[in-house]
């Protein structure tokens, strides 16, 4: 089994977030991924997806889905992350307070990112976007 | 406990997923905050939240959360219910605040999810 998806994420379009994860939930589910698996799945992309549109302009999401993994890989063009290792605390936050009216903006995003990934590299570049790369093991309990 | 009794004690009313009344909860986790709802890992919850937008709804969605009480007067969207119908949920709105719809659910038995 090897299957390639790809979805656009649009910057500052709230009422768009998570069609992306809310997609590759129902296709993960299709395929009997175990109930656990799809879950860390579509909490890591979902939080990354309200990423993009709480700070880029625009991106889009890679999922590729193979016997033993799934890998998750988001692009934006935005305005970077100056410092990836700050961002990463719990708690620090850049977002807008229309944001945060949204339910998010609390600094959580990346930690939960974190905890629900087997693999995780961000990578960024300041005035020209952001690269997360993701991978959730399936054959893990 | 069944969602029904839960509608009871709270005085509340259920604005979508009539036929799910029978849903039983075990758990319920009270938060504005959907990055900590994203954190929740057990099932058989109840969400509580004052936070009424389409992102409560995805939230639920992406958390396996099926019922989910809207408190201090916030208004379901149509948009919220179309979304809720797709992903099987219950809806309902309480007039009462987050500390008192908590309360009155812990003294009747609900359990805390940390």
């Amino acid at each position: 089994m090897f299957m390639n998806f790809e979805f656009n994420v649009e910057g500052g379009n709230f009422t768009k977030a998570g069609t992306a994860s809310s997609q590759v939930k129902k296709i993960l589910k299709q395929l009997n991924v175990d109930s656990k698996v799809i879950k860390r799945v579509v909490v890591a992309l979902y939080e990354a997806e309200v990423n993009i549109v709480a700070h880029a302009w625009s991106g889009k999401a890679l999922i590729n889905i193979s016997t033993d993994r799934i890998d998750l890989k988001l692009t934006d063009e935005g305005p970077g992350i100056p410092d990836i290792e700050l961002a990463m605390q719990q708690g620090y936050s850049t977002a807008s307070s229309a944001v945060r009216e949204m339910g998010f903006g609390a600094g959580m995003g990346l930690s939960n990112i974190k905890n629900n990934c087997d693999e995780l590299e961000i990578t960024s570049e300041v005035g020209i976007g952001t690269v997360v790369q993701m991978a959730i093991y399936l054959n893990t309990k | 406990m069944k969602i029904k009794e839960v509608i009871n004690i709270l005085n509340a009313k259920v604005v979508s997923g009539h036929h799910q009344l029978e849903n039983e909860v075990e758990f319920t986790f009270s938060s504005d905050l959907m990055s900590d709802v994203l954190t929740v890992e057990r099932d058989n919850i109840l969400l509580l939240t004052g936070l009424a937008n389409l992102q409560t709804i995805r939230t639920a969605e992406m958390s396996e959360i099926s019922n989910i009480i809207f408190v201090r007067k916030k208004k379901v969207t149509t948009e919220m219910i179309q979304l809720a119908e797709e992903n099987e949920m219950i809806l309902i709105e309480c007039d009462y605040s987050m500390f008192k719809a908590s309360g009155l659910l812990f003294n009747a038995g609900m359990k805390p999810v940390y």
